[in-house]
């Protein structure tokens, strides 16, 4: 005979779909996260590119600066992992050589591919030395041809014989860091600020919430054209680098604050905020303790979905010239090199610069629209 | 049953829900027959399939459910066959069957009048012109009940109080004439006085129309006020059917009888504690093999209740239970029929001499209401005004109201969510008093500790991002000095205490139910051994088994702890329950307040006496006059006169121009009422 105990401890198997009860929130985010396929996806984009953007001296096959007038606007040349030897292929992996004529019209070189010339790519070849994270030295190169000095453009070249693919690797590493460094400092703005509205409401929230709907009425192209404009010329590119990420995220805090301060003041009539303030938890601790820990996950999301729009304020502001400068290399100034429609009609490989843009963009807000829906307590 | 006489034929439905591990049966095999002209009401607790049954009837099933099997007939067409978009299905849907819902607000829409809703469901099934349709919507409108129906034809959902809007759909519903209506829990978030209006309406329309009417819910009071018929249906499928006079008088199944020992019953004895249903619902994926009930069921048997599944067994007239202990095993199953009887617990309450341990002097709480661009401040709700009252040690206090007439601001502002904007509350600490607005330092401390809080939500008042151990010693965290060890031996203590695992410290907790959350929220108050606990409706959100075994489980702390509690809640059978004393709120005054008994068996305000005549299964008997039409005002109105002169229908002269105070009565209570000596008022609860 079964009999059940009413005093007796519930037992914890009425129902065991909801696991062991051990699992943080975080795990649940976690696993919640790992079913959505695209977030996934697009984390993994994100990380290789961060990875490209921490050794692009390593993965690049030359220098940013190494340049060939011999191969001025040369056309991107195909890839192939083997020959057919009589029949047989035959592992060899290359890429097809040039044949330039000289048009004496247009004064330019005319590039065709050659069906003969097979020049030799292998992994792990020297190069010219560099300083890997600027600690190691090496001139160890991933790949690159065998025979230093052949022509090797998988993305073309410039019209100055620069190999595009090498430079957009080099562009990823100040194109995706400006997002960070951006976000970061918009982060703090919008926590600190959009936190000083949600906590203290009334009239500072009052001050607040209007200031950021000025700052946001302002058109952003021609606020920081005219904020970039007062760059000094002569500042080292460096320094340019930093004032341009001030520059993105003066207007960036705003929609971060208003998450933050929206965060604030729904989580405080949350009943269990209250049962804080009953235990005698002061309001460092309310906060700290209590309220931040259920809006981190959120922050991070709304963070991810604010890099895109980072990348692509860098990328605009550099197209237009008034960005970052060279010798600084970002997708944005590499993209300036396709700025008229003759460019693009002699060369369209010069957009190329865009498809990393693309990728990465489209990557980011995958994955934040993924940690997002994975950071909803209230859908499942 | 001749098949003549039936409308709607359900036999052998099964609906499955596609889930990630799978598709889970939600309903399996329900067999169900509605007569014409009769209401049947289908009762059981949450996530027992009743919703998914009616939904599946009018085919409007969420897309992830699927019915496997089984036919719907009505008439002699088979709702389950018809295709989803055919002519048929939508003669079906509103037309000759209407639905109802909890939530009118987000059936109707808010973009169009209530009118205009109306006459589109006329208009989709007859053909009939806008004038005609109009005056139709305005006669039916009439016809619900609805206060100058002219006018409340062209208003929007949002412009109507609570009540009305539940009018307006049953219009909507009702229209074109359907010939059944499904009601799924249409009174549930209703104040007690409304409900009892909206059932006397759906009943009065019922016999106008001869329609037969569905009607869900989880209450049996409603079950007893409204049905002909009941079904109650536990995981999907019927355990037990027959007339409601019969099931509720005589159950045969244990579900049925474990859910009439758990409602808080207004008969008899109070404080008889009350038999919960141990456990709660398993979720439908977690179906147990045999008989579903047998996890529950005291009466359970091995080899038998675990292995098949009961068939219904006919047990009376029209009465069938499904339960082995009444078929071919009966034998097997000595019923202890006098094991269901509660062991007699005694707890005798002699609190009337009892010291105070909280005393509330004119106590006012106000809220400004703020408009404009500036926020001026243009006027002031008073949610609190003037309450005065004393917590003895030991006792319990009842503290009940309708929505809005301020019970919760006023235990709010008790423990201190809330600044009171006049008046004293004093709390008679161990070493002397504790005047709660100027206390600070060490004494807001012992304060803290001593006055605890239970909140009515189980899950929002649960930090999610913490572990049970830290949320229970939290309190001890911040205002003692106890290491963390002794924190958590203590937790480990506190969790037996409330009878849960002392394994389920690490836990977080979304792993728990309901029930078990709301466990560890009183576990929380406990922690710093508090003296007062506040309970702010820390039952309503809870399932009528599970509500009974929370309450239960407040009692016995009471007893072995020597707690204190001001227990706030709308539901006057929890109150009966658990409170010593009872105070009634009116429009954020105390109207009356007295013992239990006093309170229930001879009422002396007139809102008291209109809140026993609302409770669902004792109106009937009463004097229909007695229901109260309306809403508490919400105390923004400048005080002239008694705030429920407007709803009462003994109000005098005096009662528009003056404020009653509270006063002794002959029988024990204080009441604020200007004619509480004239009037002799009536309770429909009669003493044991």
């Amino acid at each position: 005979m079964t009999s059940i105990d009413p005093s007796a401890p519930l037992a914890p198997t009425d129902d065991p779909v909801r696991g062991l009860g051990n699992e943080s929130q975080w795990q649940l985010t976690w696993r919640k996260f790992v079913r959505h396929r695209l977030g996934v996806a697009g984390g993994i984009v994100v990380l290789l590119i961060y990875v490209v953007a921490l050794i692009p001296e390593f993965l690049a096959p030359v220098t940013l600066e190494a340049y060939n007038p011999r191969y001025t606007l040369a056309p991107p040349q195909p890839f192939a992992l083997g020959v057919q030897v009589e029949g047989d292929w035959q592992f060899r992996p290359h890429v097809k050589g040039y044949e330039a004529v000289i048009d004496y019209n247009s004064g330019r070189r005319i590039f065709t591919i050659s069906d003969e010339e097979i020049i030799d790519i292998g992994l792990f070849v020297r190069g010219e030395p560099y300083r890997l994270l600027g600690l190691i030295e090496s001139d160890l190169r991933l790949f690159g041809p065998l025979n230093a000095g052949d022509p090797f453009y998988l993305f073309g070249a410039d019209r100055l014989g620069r190999d595009n693919f090498s430079r957009t690797i080099y562009g990823t590493r100040i194109s995706m860091t400006i997002g960070l460094v951006g976000v970061a400092i918009s982060l703090v703005l919008g926590i600190l600020i959009g936190g000083i509205s949600g906590l203290f409401g009334g009239l500072v929230d009052n001050l607040i919430q209007r200031n950021i709907e000025f700052i946001q009425s302002v058109p952003s192209i021609p606020l920081w054209i005219g904020l970039a404009a007062a760059i000094p010329a002569n500042i080292p590119p460096l320094q340019v680098y930093f004032l341009i990420t001030v520059i993105l995220s003066i207007l960036g805090w705003t929609s971060l604050a208003r998450v933050v301060r929206g965060r604030f003041l729904a989580m405080r009539s949350e009943d269990f905020v209250k049962a804080a303030r009953l235990d005698g938890c002061g309001p460092v601790r309310v906060i700290f303790r209590h309220m931040l820990p259920s809006f981190v996950s959120h922050i991070i999301a709304v963070v991810t979905l604010a890099i895109p729009g980072m990348i692509l304020a860098e990328t605009a502001l550099s197209y237009l010239g008034i960005g970052l400068r060279t010798p600084i290399v970002s997708w944005g100034v590499l993209l300036q090199e396709a700025q008229n429609v003759r460019t693009i009609a002699s060369a369209p490989w010069l957009l190329l610069p865009g498809a990393a843009v693309v990728i990465s963009v489209l990557s980011l807000n995958f994955l934040g629209d993924g940690l997002r829906d994975a950071a909803d307590p209230y859908d499942d | 049953m001749t098949s003549s006489d039936t409308l709607l034929d359900i036999s052998d439905l099964s609906i499955d829900f596609t889930t990630r591990n799978g598709p889970v049966r939600v309903v399996d095999g329900l067999t169900l027959s509605l007569p014409r002209g009769k209401t049947v009401c289908l009762v059981g607790e949450s996530g027992c399939g009743k919703s998914v049954t009616a939904k599946s009837i009018l085919r409007v099933l969420d897309l992830q459910a699927k019915i496997t099997s089984g036919t719907i007939r009505l008439g002699d067409s088979d709702i389950t066959a018809l295709h989803l978009d055919s002519p048929e299905l939508r003669a079906v849907r509103g037309g000759k069957i209407g639905m109802i819902h909890q939530e009118p607000m987000s059936f109707l829409s808010p973009l169009y009048t209530v009118g205009n809703q109306i006459i589109e469901a006329l208009q989709l099934h007859r053909k009939i012109d806008a004038k005609t349709a109009r005056a139709a919507a305005i006669d039916m409108l009439r016809q619900v009940g609805m206060p100058e129906p002219e006018t409340r034809v062209d208003r929007y959902v949002f412009e109507l109080s609570g009540g009305q809007r539940q009018r307006a759909m049953i219009a909507m519903a009702l229209i074109c004439q359907p010939r059944l209506l499904i009601a799924d829990e249409p009174t549930t978030a209703l104040d007690v006085t409304t409900q009892a209006n909206i059932l006397d309406l759906l009943r009065r329309l019922q016999a106008e129309q001869g329609m037969a009417v569905l009607f869900i819910t989880h209450d049996l009071g409603v079950v007893e006020e409204i049905a002909d018929e009941v079904a109650v249906m536990y995981l999907g499928r019927i355990v037990e059917q027959g007339p409601a006079a019969e099931v509720l008088a005589n159950p045969k199944h244990p579900y049925t009888r474990g859910l009439l020992a758990s409602m808080p019953r207004l008969d008899g004895d109070f404080n008889r504690p009350l038999r919960a249903i141990p456990g709660m619902v398993p979720a439908p994926a977690n179906r147990p093999s045999g008989c579903p009930f047998r996890t529950r069921c005291d009466i359970a048997r091995a080899g038998i209740c675990d292995t098949h599944v009961p068939e219904a067994v006919t047990v009376g007239t029209d009465h069938s239970a499904a339960c082995h202990a009444l078929g071919e095993f009966a034998s097997q199953f000595a019923l202890p029929a006098t094991a269901l009887q509660p062991a007699a617990v005694a707890t005798n309450v002699s609190t009337a001499k009892a010291l105070p341990l909280l005393r509330v002097e004119r106590l006012t709480k106000v809220f400004p209401i703020r408009k404009g661009f500036l926020e001026r401040t243009v006027g002031h709700v008073r949610a609190v005004s003037e309450v005065s009252f004393t917590i003895a040690r030991g006792e319990t206090l009842g503290l009940v109201g309708e929505s809005g007439c301020g019970k919760s601001t006023l235990a709010r502002t008790l423990v201190g969510l809330h600044r009171a904007d006049g008046g004293t509350i004093t709390f008679e600490a161990e070493d002397g008093p504790i005047d709660i607005h100027t206390a600070k330092g060490a004494i807001a401390r012992t304060l803290r500790r001593d006055m605890r809080m239970v909140f009515q939500d189980p899950t929002g008042s649960l930090n999610p991002r913490m572990r049970v151990r830290d949320i229970i010693g939290e309190v001890l965290e911040v205002n003692t000095t106890m290491s963390r060890a002794e924190i958590y031996t203590r937790v480990e203590a506190l969790l037996g205490e409330v009878g849960l695992s002392p394994d389920y410290a690490t836990r977080y907790p979304h792993a728990f139910s309901g029930g078990q959350r709301q466990r560890i929220a009183i576990a929380r108050a406990l922690a710093s051994n508090p003296r007062l606990v506040i309970a702010d409706e820390a039952v309503s959100a809870l399932d009528v088994s599970v509500q009974t075994q929370i309450i239960n489980l407040m009692k016995r702390l009471q007893e072995n702890l020597g707690l204190t509690y001001l227990f706030v809640s709308h539901d006057l059978g929890v109150i009966a329950n658990v409170s010593d004393r009872v105070a009634v709120m009116y429009a954020g005054r105390i109207v009356e307040m007295g013992a239990t008994e006093a309170i229930f068996h001879t009422p002396c305000h007139p809102y008291t006496e209109a809140l026993l005549a609302a409770i669902p299964g004792k109106g009937r008997r009463m004097n229909p006059s007695l229901r109260i039409e309306g809403h508490a005002p919400s105390g923004g109105a400048t005080e002239r006169g008694c705030a429920f002169a407007v709803r009462c229908r003994y109000a005098s002269t005096q009662c528009r121009s003056s404020v009653p105070v509270l006063r002794p009565t002959g029988s024990g209570q204080v009441v604020a009422c200007h004619r509480a000596d004239d009037l002799s008022l009536a309770s429909p609860v009669r003493a044991a």
